[in-house]
């Protein structure tokens, strides 16, 4: 249901992931992933090696953060993010490349998978493994379904349908064996389910070269299969839709309709952790615009400032008028070129003036093209209207919670008017409203509780 | 034919007879008893359904004022104490008069002060801006300057500078309805007491980092030094999170913090003389001359009658430092 097609503008696929030199300082955060910052566990002053573990998780939805350098602790202060919003950040000064013994930092495939599946998720957890497709939730939660969910397949996102991105493709080819066995660990950690490695038809090397690896390999139950081309296809629901036919509910977990998506990434850093006892330290990055001369695929180290690797690519062309932290669909500006990558960073897009004008807002004639495109069954043009208004009641009416900012309407719509924009305020206005429901149902609940016991 | 016409007006009379006797049934029949005195709060009401009161309108209102006990929670702040002395005088309450109040820009990161740092294209709402990022300039506190609030006050008491890039509030048309402080999801926007001829004092500034990150972003931000707190002999100035607040019910304009104020975040409006920096700063020397003095006379008077020799000579240790 809904998407579109927008133009894939994959320039750099030819570009092999290089591994970016090392930045002489890099700038760790410890709010990479979605629930609780991590805490940190080193002072300053501190020598740490690479791999070491710089934060520890501060909930149960939390992640292990590693060092991604080896060094010295310079500090650990707020600093602003992509967005000029203050984070803690430890900064370390890199001494050298030492890494900490264990970890195996050779190429041979390692294809033998531990028996216990406790040990397994446990060492996805060690290694501070988060789902790299954007979303960064940590992949061990993901992976310890509640009772009473039963999964049925597991679904490995290859589809990388955001326009201009190409760091997944680069890593199914170049790393095609390492994706394959994470994905045959992953089937192994839910249950032997079935397993399907889901990429678009406009990456047919890679669609080859996996099919090629799973035959050599000699997995059963795990398949490729071709997807047509559609954006945002390689979003969770809609993936599962066109892989399994099973629509998620509004507000459910994939697993409420047995399904449990990693990213082609994720199932590499999984291989990581679990065979080679790597944590997550560095991640592929794309570096791509039309106004950019030298294209490519990096490696590049957690916590790298912006402006380092952009630098090492010779520098900013004069042309560049604004630069994306993602692909153009979903991605955000940035807004301040000294902060630092993060597990999550997957692209940089460097675009022109020309690209990124935006057209002059006119009225809606109520065309219906933005619920056509729409993915999760909308209505762009309804909910505009009632954040416009700060409507929250009838936006939540509306499931203006369940927009996943694709940007499709905003993209269809013809007479440009800034749906999304208002509807992502929508949006944090009834998810928060629906928190501050819980959080005070859980108050009642606990005081009706209290009282109970006073009682007794 | 003027039979036909004199059958019409009949027919027709008729039946306007019967349906008004029917009308009138029915309205006697299902007549809503409704408290008479709504009316009369709603005809002395300033009718602008600005909903600055709380409520969905000045009908609303007025429902709700005879309802409640008694107007404590009730207040049209459009109206102001004219309108709530006629509303109490028909219900029979007793009212108390609140200070008018007007609505304070508590920000003057101007264009010069608070450089951009990065170029916003996108939507111009405030709302939309602050969902996307902290905003082009370094300051994250700070007005964004797409003027939400320009557009949430209904009596246009709320300009754009476009020199400065802040919003100007006119306080003679300013009805203190709150509805830019609604608007604003930086929260820039307080209301304040008038304050007598309308003079107020008041921290221009909201940003809550520490001093030098706050004054690299923008040269006129509250950096929490704190000096204006220890300048204040009213106890008015809190400085919490780096950010100083005066509070309006006890401050007594003096101005002695806005001309120690380093980076010029304290505001004074409406004064009738320019404020003289200089000769106030020179009274703070004398006044904090001659406490010392006193401090020291009375340090000397406890030493001629050591009580406790200790207390004693560490007194004389600070007085020493301070000398130094």
């Amino acid at each position: 249901m809904g998407g579109v097609h927008p133009h894939d503008n994959k320039i750099s696929r030819e570009c092999r992931i290089e591994p970016l030199p090392i930045a002489p300082t890099v700038y760790i955060s410890v709010a990479q992933h979605i629930g609780a910052p991590s805490v940190p566990v080193v002072a300053v002053g501190d020598k740490v090696k690479v791999g070491q573990v710089v934060a520890e998780p501060g909930g149960f939805v939390g992640a292990f953060i590693h060092s991604s350098v080896s060094g010295t602790v310079k500090s650990i202060a707020p600093r602003a993010d992509l967005a000029g919003r203050m984070a803690t950040h430890i900064e370390i000064a890199v001494e050298g490349d030492e890494w900490l013994e264990g970890i195996d930092r050779s190429e041979t495939l390692v294809t033998a998978i531990p028996e216990d599946k406790k040990a397994i998720l446990d060492k996805i957890r060690q290694g501070g493994v988060v789902g790299l497709g954007g979303a960064t939730f940590p992949t061990h939660v993901k992976l310890s379904p509640p009772p009473g969910s039963k999964c049925e397949r597991v679904i490995i996102n290859g589809c990388e349908c955001e326009p201009y991105l190409t760091s997944d493709f680069r890593t199914l080819l170049e790393k095609g064996e390492q994706v394959v066995v994470g994905a045959a660990i992953l089937k192994y950690v839910m249950g032997g389910v079935p397993c399907t490695i889901a990429i678009e038809e406009n990456k047919p090397e890679a669609i080859e070269h996996i099919r090629e690896v799973i035959a050599r390999l000699g997995y059963e139950g795990i398949e490729v299969m071709v997807m047509k081309m559609r954006y945002p296809q390689g979003g969770e629901k809609q993936l599962i839709d066109a892989v399994m036919g099973r629509q998620v509910g509004s507000g459910a977990l994939p697993i409420s309709v047995g399904a449990v998506v990693q990213n082609v990434a994720t199932a590499l850093a999984v291989y990581d952790a679990v065979q080679k006892n790597k944590p997550i330290i560095d991640n592929s990055v794309t570096i791509t615009g039309q106004c950019f001369p030298k294209q490519a695929n990096l490696l590049v180290r957690v916590g790298t400032p912006l402006r380092y690797i952009l630098d090492y690519l010779g520098g900013i062309p004069a042309e560049a008028a604004k630069i994306i932290s993602g692909g153009p669909m979903m991605g955000r500006a940035v807004a301040n070129l000294d902060a630092a990558t993060v597990k999550g960073t997957g692209a940089l897009l460097l675009l022109t003036e020309a690209q990124t004008r935006r057209a002059p807002e006119s009225n809606c004639i109520r065309c219906g093209k933005c619920a056509d495109a729409c993915p999760m069954g909308l209505e762009p043009f309804l909910l505009n209207k009632l954040a416009r208004a700060k409507d929250w009641e009838a936006s939540e009416a509306n499931a203006a919670q369940d927009c996943i900012e694709c940007g499709c309407c905003l993209y269809s719509c013809p007479a440009h008017i800034p749906l999304l924009d208002n509807i992502r305020v929508a949006k944090g206005f009834v998810l928060g409203a629906i928190r501050n429901r819980a959080a005070a149902a859980k108050a009642a609940a606990e005081a009706a509780k209290a009282s109970a016991d006073a009682k007794k | 034919m003027l039979n036909i016409i004199i059958w019409t007006i009949a027919v027709v009379t008729v039946l306007g007879l019967l349906l008004a006797l029917v009308l009138y049934l029915v309205a006697k029949k299902f007549k809503v008893e409704e408290d008479p005195r709504i009316d009369e709060v709603e005809k002395v009401m300033p009718g602008a359904n600005c909903g600055g009161c709380g409520f969905a309108g000045c009908r609303a209102f007025a429902e709700a004022a005879v309802k409640a006990p008694n107007l404590d929670k009730n207040y049209c702040p459009v109206g102001g104490n004219d309108t709530m002395a006629k509303v109490a005088a028909i219900l029979g309450f007793e009212v108390q008069a609140k200070a008018p109040q007007v609505a304070v820009v508590r920000c003057n990161g101007n264009c010069e002060a608070r450089p951009k740092v990065n170029e916003y294209d996108g939507y111009a709402s405030c709302f939309v801006k602050s969902t996307l990022y902290t905003g082009d300039t370094g300051c994250a506190f700070g007005c964004l300057g797409c003027g939400d609030c320009v557009a949430a006050c209904q009596f246009g008491a709320l300009s754009m500078n476009p020199e400065t890039g802040l919003p100007v509030v006119d306080a003679s048309k300013c009805t203190a309805c709150g509805s830019c402080v609604k608007a604003c999801p930086k929260r820039v926007i307080e209301l304040r007491p008038q304050g007598p001829r309308g003079m107020r004092e008041f921290v221009s500034c909201i940003n809550k980092d520490k001093g030098p990150v706050a004054k690299k972003a923008c040269a006129s931000a509250c950096i929490g030094c704190g000096i204006c707190a220890k300048t204040c002999t009213h106890e008015a100035i809190v400085v919490e999170n780096n950010l100083a607040y005066i509070d309006p019910a006890k401050c007594k304009l003096c101005r002695e913090c806005e001309a120690m104020c380093p980076t010029g975040a304290i505001h004074g409006v409406n004064f009738p003389k320019p404020l003289d920096k200089d000769a106030i700063k020179e009274r703070i020397k004398i006044r904090q001359q001659k406490a010392k003095e006193q401090a020291a006379a009375a340090a000397a008077a406890a030493k001629e009658a050591p009580v406790n020799p200790v207390a004693s000579e560490e007194s004389k240790k600070k007085e020493d430092k301070k000398d130094e």
